[in-house]
């Protein structure tokens, strides 16, 4: 294979979003030679969704918010399941990764007195999202994106890494191909940075872009890496379901927090069935007490505002009862409770994208929700100061790596969490790469074998690729969803089975020059590896925490709260361990003591 | 469920455009029938697209000779039966189907001037106030969607300007760094002097597609154009000038 | 580099399928019926009358008429050059005949004829940057035309009134401050050209100004049109009385 086209780095990140481009302007400034791959054009990677804002505690709206009360508030909302180190390196660091964007341009809404203005988010006990309207992630994906193109590295835009190559033990590069003119193309590379985000295309209603198909998870898994907290998946309660053209995007909690309600296809405010004993003592159970939470804060809050997990189980349980809107979800009303101008002034984004992307008037009616599979906690198992993970050489950060959230993300912690990790794996990988000496080798019997296998659905076979996700997608929805038994994670094991096989006739058309259909079947081996990731992670956590769920082990296990579910690519397939949490530190263990 | 007419363009620049009957359903956007095409029809038709929620900028095309975003786009805004052509950006360079080549605009972005902030407060906090970031924060909705740059005459009939003219949205960008109450950069002094603004006859048709509702003239190009004219038309400020010497520009 | 689908290069190429040619041509029509007009009112021809009673047309106002001018010279020629340069370099006329004459591009994603393009980087285009300088001269004009409008309402000899002549009078000042106050020159002059709105008390009220001219700059298409209308119509107005084709309504009895 001589003639493919080949690059060296000393730092390859895979991946330009939030985190891929942080590490790769740390890695660049650290002295190292980085590319920097990504799978769509520069700029476009799903950190642009992100609406509510970035999670740090600079105390400019509440001067009593600290580190502690942030690392605190990520421990209890990820269920003490988090990496301790990661969570509190995590809230340290946050401020300073939001000043230094600010620095390279961005421009955050302000205080009174011109400081970085704060906003409330469910979960964090002080008003401490840095935001730009409800736009952050294209605010901060803008920022780094025009100070990367002045720092010096190279940069692969529509280009998908099909395999990481590894020198033994260690990685030594990654075989990718351009979308455009489907050639091959070598990296080789003293370190790998893994940035690639999430995996909610495994699910039929997801928030992810066709980007999300999982490929970091699928890559690491693929080198040998360990993954842990697989079985976590957050769905958002409040996803568009209909009209078809927007099933899955987001519609915000503050919906809810202005005064939005839930109710059933008959009209009953279902949630007050929903009632936790957990949290019966602070929630109102009836329609007037909750009422008057709205106008009065005092109160008892209504059900509505439950954390994600119990209104996303609510809805489905709604659903599953025949008791949801013609289109599978059910209604969230604003209209009936606030004048036209109030919501037009709270909810301006909301009203905006209902209208032009549903010509829905969520002034005049309500609109139709269902959960959506929104972020992965679970990832690639990483050291928490470094983010270097279990193969010498690869690294890992933002959404793809695994400990930081637990069992359950905080909004606005997703951000944060991908510079300030971001900058320590490009960090960490430069002072790596630069202390090699000489580029570890590449095989070159596997580049020609994957060279060769790559272009296999050109020839011979029926199936088509798009069926095939679909019906990965329907299935992982069906019954490794919100809620999860183990006779239906059973089935969808035997279904990936299935579709695996399936794959290998998969049949494409046209030529490699930007074929869709080609990538997608390309994509499915990763999505196919990841479901199972996700499915057996969650066959082994016989509990339900957090964005875990499952109807015949309802409640939390206290043996589960002290394990991370490990899951290990081998030669015999996927195997799943369990693996004690690290120990935090006891003056750490006294914030939670109050 | 009704039959959509499309005429999409297939191939490379020896291609041709290809009739396809296509089922769609109420509430579905162009993208969406796209999508199905693919699906069923063209499994290899090539289209960008990541957010589908008009916030990333991917899928602009042309539909009825019109640059948009093809996820904005409602089916209900066309006549039933009326045929619907999706065709590739036009000024930009074919790779195929309705994917175009957008990388002079990344060329274009690495010639930007950089920002380089004053030092922040004692305190380590940089202030800065809303009312004079409000203005700026327009420019930052940008999503890089290039359907303005498509749109402009300059270059679109006139592709040889390329080399001298940035287009509309990096006049946004340029205007953006030009009004940063805090930026020190010297280079900030020349923004409107390069880049090919006075190429831009206001013809507003980048304001005209912008599906961000970014005000691009005269929010961006003209304060840029009347910054120029301080400097070398305004016979008053000239006339200070000479009889005050120096250049008292804020 | 090859372009997608031969781009455009005759004339008119287009796929739009929506009656994209209906605004420019309307406007274009629109405008040249003003120019023809103003032309033929602005040079006099066939001397008609231009001062009806206490109403004078804007388009001599200020009156300027020497006794060295020669026969043939109209008093408007003094004048009409200051708003003339001020809309042929006005940033909303410019769009508007770029698009309607000078097809460059008539229409959005519609291909022009030109083969090169140098918009206003070069002569004769580059002179639309003497705009601030019609601007300030325009400035000037807006005190001189209110001055007109209450002049209007008094008729010599007999005092204070109303007519139907002082109404257009006052109509057509106030739509020509309008326009005048949303150039976007001004709103650069004002407010805009600053990076600091917060940092004085003095750049605070610029910015307060800035919001008023923003404000009215949102709709200065619309109040380019009334006034242009409004001044032609004051005109024929004042014409149509001085030479007896109509009479003015009003509360004055010799007149």
């Amino acid at each position: 294979m001589a003639e493919i086209e080949t690059h060296d780095y000393d730092v390859l990140v895979i991946g330009a979003g939030g985190a891929g481009l942080r590490a790769a302007v740390e890695a660049s400034a650290t002295g190292a030679r980085t590319g920097l791959v990504c799978k769509s054009l520069l700029g476009k990677a799903h950190t642009v969704m992100a609406e509510g804002g970035i999670a740090a505690a600079m105390g400019n709206v509440y001067s009593e918010d600290n580190w502690q009360v942030h690392f605190r508030d990520t421990m209890r909302g990820g269920k003490m399941l988090n990496n301790w180190r990661m969570a509190q390196l995590h809230a340290q660091e946050a401020p300073a990764r939001v000043m230094e964007l600010e620095e390279w341009g961005a421009l955050f809404d302000r205080t009174e007195d011109g400081r970085i203005l704060q906003r409330d988010f469910g979960g964090h006990r002080y008003a401490r999202l840095a935001h730009v309207g409800d736009r952050t992630g294209l605010e901060m994906i803008r920022t780094l994106q025009q100070h990367a193109v002045h720092r010096g590295m190279d940069v692969y835009q529509e280009v998908t890494v099909n395999r990481l190559l590894k020198d033994g033990d260690r990685i030594s590069g990654a075989l990718a191909y351009y979308r455009e003119s489907g050639r091959m193309v070598l990296f080789r590379a003293k370190a790998v940075i893994l940035a690639t985000g999430g995996l909610g295309k495994v699910f039929a209603i997801t928030s992810n872009s066709w980007e999300g198909t999982g490929d970091g998870h699928s890559l690491a898994m693929q080198a040998g890496a360990d993954m842990i907290d697989m079985e976590f998946v957050q769905f958002h309660p409040t996803g568009m379901v209909w009209p078809p053209s927007v099933r899955g995007i987001l519609v915000t909690e503050g919906v809810r927090g202005d005064g939005g309600t839930l109710k059933n296809a008959s009209g009953e405010r279902f949630m007050f069935n929903y009632i936790p004993s957990m949290f019966a003592a602070e929630t109102a159970d009836t329609e007037a007490e909750a009422d008057a939470w709205y106008e009065d804060r005092t109160k008892r809050r209504t059900p509505d505002l439950l954390p994600r997990d119990e209104v996303a189980r609510a809805i489905n349980s709604e659903v599953k009862a025949g008791r949801g809107t013609p289109h599978g979800g059910v209604y969230l009303d604003i209209a009936s409770r606030r004048s036209s101008e109030y919501i037009k002034r709270r909810l301006p984004s909301m009203y905006h994208q209902f209208m032009q992307l549903a010509g829905v008037d969520i002034t005049a009616g309500p609109m139709e929700v269902g959960p959506t599979a929104h972020y992965a906690m679970g990832g690639v198992k990483v050291d928490a100061e470094t983010a270097a993970t279990t193969v010498p050489g690869l690294y890992a950060a933002g959404e793809v790596a695994g400990g930081m959230h637990g069992s359950n993300r905080l909004g606005g912690n997703s951000l944060s969490d991908l510079v300030v990790f971001g900058r320590r794996a490009g960090e960490a990988a430069a002072q790596y790469a630069l202390g090699l000496s000489t580029l570890p080798s590449v095989s070159e019997g596997e580049i020609a074998e994957r060279s060769a296998a790559i272009l296999k659905p050109f020839d011979g076979g029926k199936e088509n690729p798009y069926t095939l996700h679909r019906e990965l997608q329907d299935a992982m929805q069906e019954e490794v969803g919100i809620i999860r038994t183990n006779s239906e994670m059973q089935s969808a094991l035997g279904k990936i089975d299935n579709l695996r096989e399936r794959l290998g006739h998969v049949q494409v058309e046209g030529n490699i020059q930007y074929n869709p259909g080609w990538h997608l079947a390309l994509d499915m081996e990763h999505m196919l590896l990841v479901a199972e990731a996700i499915t057996r992670a969650a066959v082994e956590r016989k509990e339900s925490r957090g964005g875990h769920t499952r109807d015949d082990f309802p409640g939390p296990n206290a043996d589960f709260g002290k394990v991370n579910v490990v899951v290990r690519h081998t030669a015999g397939g996927l195997g799943v361990t369990q693996e004690p949490l690290p120990q935090m530190p006891d003056e750490l263990k006294k914030l939670f003591e109050e | 469920m009704p039959n959509a007419h499309l005429k999409v363009w297939r191939g490379d620049t020896g291609g041709a455009y290809v009739d396809y009957d296509v089922e769609y359903e109420e509430g579905m956007v162009v993208l969406d029938v796209v999508h199905r095409l693919q699906a069923t029809q063209a499994g290899d038709l090539a289209v960008r697209w990541n957010c589908k929620a008009g916030k990333c900028g991917s899928c602009s095309a042309e539909i009825n000779g019109k640059p948009v975003l093809q996820c904005m786009t409602r089916m209900e805004t066309f006549i039933p039966g009326e045929t619907i052509t999706v065709a590739p950006l036009k000024t930009f360079p074919l790779i195929r189907d309705l994917v175009t080549d957008v990388s002079w605009n990344y060329r274009v972005a690495e010639t930007m001037p950089e920002l380089k902030l004053s030092a922040p407060d004692a305190d380590g906090h940089r202030r800065m106030a809303q009312i004079d970031i409000d203005r700026e924060q327009e420019f930052r909705k940008c999503i890089e969607c290039y359907i303005c740059q498509d749109v402009c005459h300059v270059i679109r009939d006139h592709p040889e300007n390329m080399e001298k003219f940035a287009g509309p949205r990096f006049f946004v960008q340029l205007a953006n760094v030009s009004m940063h109450p805090l930026d020190q950069n010297p280079a900030k002094a020349t923004v409107s002097h390069g880049f090919g603004l006075d190429y831009c006859n206001i013809t507003k048709c980048c304001t005209d597609v912008c599906p961000e509702g970014i005000h691009i003239t005269d929010n961006a190009i003209i304060p840029l154009k009347e910054r120029r004219v301080d400097e070398y038309y305004d016979p008053v400020k000239a006339l200070v000038r000479k009889v005050f010497g120096g250049g008292d520009k804020k | 580099m090859a372009q997608a689908t031969e781009v455009q290069q005759r004339y008119g190429k287009t796929q739009r399928t929506d009656r994209w040619w209906l605004e420019p041509v309307a406007l274009g029509a629109g405008f040249l019926i003003f120019v023809i007009y103003s032309t033929v009112s602005g040079f006099n021809v066939g001397n008609w009358h231009y001062e009806a009673g206490p109403y004078l047309s804007p388009f001599f106002e200020p009156l300027i008429n020497p006794s060295w001018t020669p026969e043939w010279f109209s008093p408007a020629i003094f004048i009409l050059w200051a708003p003339l340069g001020f809309r042929a370099t006005c940033y909303y006329y410019r769009r508007m005949y770029y698009r309607s004459f000078f097809m460059s591009p008539m229409a959005c994603a519609v291909s022009e004829p030109a083969k090169y393009y140098t918009g206003e980087s070069k002569f004769p285009f580059i002179l639309m940057n003497s705009h601030r300088f019609f601007l300030y001269v325009a400035l000037l004009f807006i005190p001189v035309l209110w001055y007109g409008a209450a002049k209007s309402f008094w008729m010599p000899g007999e005092g204070l009134g109303i007519g139907v002549g002082s109404i257009i009078l006052v109509a057509n000042a106030f739509l020509l401050m309008m326009f005048t106050i949303g150039c976007n020159s001004l709103r650069h002059i004002v407010g805009g050209g600053l990076n600091c709105f917060s940092c004085t008390n003095f750049t605070r009220t610029r910015r307060k100004m800035w919001d008023l001219v923003t404000v009215a700059n949102e709709r200065h298409k619309a109040w380019a049109w009334a006034s242009l209308v409004s001044v032609g119509v004051s005109d024929l107005y004042i014409r149509l009385v001085a030479n007896g084709a109509i009479t003015d309504i009003n509360t004055w009895t010799t007149f």
